[in-house]
C-alpha cells in the first residue's frame, strides 16, 4: 500500500483525537463558545490559535514547492475571487452550526463514539451535499463543469 | 459577556489544538492536500477514480479516533441538546452550504487561514459571525 493511504489515516485519527483533546467535539461545548452574551467559554479560540500556530509553519514551509514530502502532487486551491458563492455559502454554514453545534469534523468525531444524534446530523449532512451536487449537475448540464473544489 | 471560568479549559484547548495544527500539517506536508472536512467528504459522493480510497481512510481515521482514545482513558463529555428534527435541519444546512462555501471549519479555519488566504479569512468571518448571530438568536431572543 502507498505511503500515502497510511498518512490519511494517520491524519483522520490524529484530527479526530485532537477535536476530542480540545472540546470541540462536544457540541454544547462549541455552542457555549458561540454565545457571547451568555455564559461564554473563550476555550475554542484556543483550539485555532493553537492550530493556526502550527498550521502557518507546514503551509509557509511547502509554499513554492511543486510536490509533497512522499512525492504526492500539491493541490492548493487555486481560487481567489471572493465570489458571493463563498460567502453566502459561509454565511449559511455558520447558521448550521450555531443551530445544534455541529461542524463535519467533529460530528463524525461524535458518531465514531457511538452518538446516534451525531448519525442523523452526519446523514442529513451528506444530504445536503448529495442536494448541492444534484443542483450544480442540472446546472452545468448545459454549461462546462465547474472546478472540483478542494 | 460574562465568561464562564469554570468551563475554560486553556490546556486542553490548546493542546487539541495543536494535534488538530499536526494534523493539518501532516496532510500538506504529506499528501499535498488540505485537510478540510467537508471537501473530503463530500468527494466521496461523486467518486473518481484513484480519488477514493485515500478519503475512505481519512475518514475510517476521525470514525476510529474515539475508540483509539477509550484505549488510553475515558472519553471526554459530548453532550448534544439539539433534539433530531433540529439535527436534520442544521446537518442538511451544513451540508449544502460548506459545498457552496468551498470549506467548513477545517479547510477555511485552519487551513486556509494558516496559508492566509483571503477567501478563507472571509469565510471563517462570515461562518463565525453567523455562528454567534445564530446563538445569540436562538438563546437569547427566541427563548426569551
Amino acid at each position: 500500500m502507498k505511503t500515502h493511504f497510511i498518512t490519511a489515516f494517520i491524519t483522520g485519527l490524529v484530527f479526530g483525537l485532537g477535536l476530542l483533546l480540545s472540546g470541540m467535539a462536544n457540541p454544547d461545548k462549541v455552542l457555549s463558545f458561540l454565545d457571547l452574551a451568555g455564559d461564554w467559554d473563550p476555550s475554542l479560540a484556543l483550539v485555532m490559535l493553537g492550530a493556526i500556530a502550527v498550521g502557518v509553519i507546514a503551509f509557509t514551509f511547502i509554499k513554492g514547492r511543486s510536490q509533497s514530502l512522499l512525492g504526492e502532487p500539491l493541490r492548493l486551491p487555486s481560487k481567489t475571487t471572493l465570489d458571493s458563492r463563498l460567502i453566502t455559502g459561509s454565511l449559511g454554514f455558520g447558521v448550521g452550526w450555531g443551530l445544534a453545534g455541529f461542524c463535519p469534523g467533529p460530528a463524525l468525531v461524535a458518531l465514531g463514539a457511538g452518538e446516534a444524534k451525531a448519525a442523523v446530523f452526519v446523514a442529513a449532512m451528506l444530504a445536503g451535499m448529495g442536494l448541492f451536487e444534484l443542483i450544480e449537475r442540472r446546472k452545468t448540464a448545459t454549461e462546462k463543469p465547474a472546478p472540483h473544489p478542494n | 459577556m460574562t465568561i464562564d471560568w469554570v468551563a475554560f479549559s486553556p490546556w486542553t484547548a490548546l493542546a487539541g489544538g495543536l494535534l488538530i495544527g499536526l494534523a493539518a500539517a501532516m496532510f500538506i506536508l504529506f499528501n499535498g492536500r488540505i485537510a478540510g472536512i467537508s471537501g473530503i467528504v463530500s468527494g466521496l459522493l461523486t467518486p473518481q477514480r484513484g480519488d477514493s480510497l485515500w478519503r475512505v481512510l481519512f475518514v475510517t481515521g476521525m470514525l476510529l479516533a474515539p475508540l483509539a482514545w477509550l484505549l488510553f482513558a475515558q472519553l471526554p463529555a459530548i453532550q448534544i441538546d439539539a433534539g433530531y428534527p433540529m439535527l436534520i435541519v442544521a446537518g442538511l444546512i451544513v451540508g449544502i452550504s460548506t459545498r457552496y462555501g468551498a470549506g467548513c471549519t477545517s479547510g477555511h479555519g485552519v487551513c486556509g487561514i494558516s496559508r492566509l488566504s483571503p477567501r478563507s479569512i472571509v469565510a471563517t468571518l462570515a461562518f463565525m459571525g453567523t455562528g454567534f448571530l445564530t446563538v445569540y438568536i436562538v438563546r437569547h431572543l427566541l427563548a426569551a
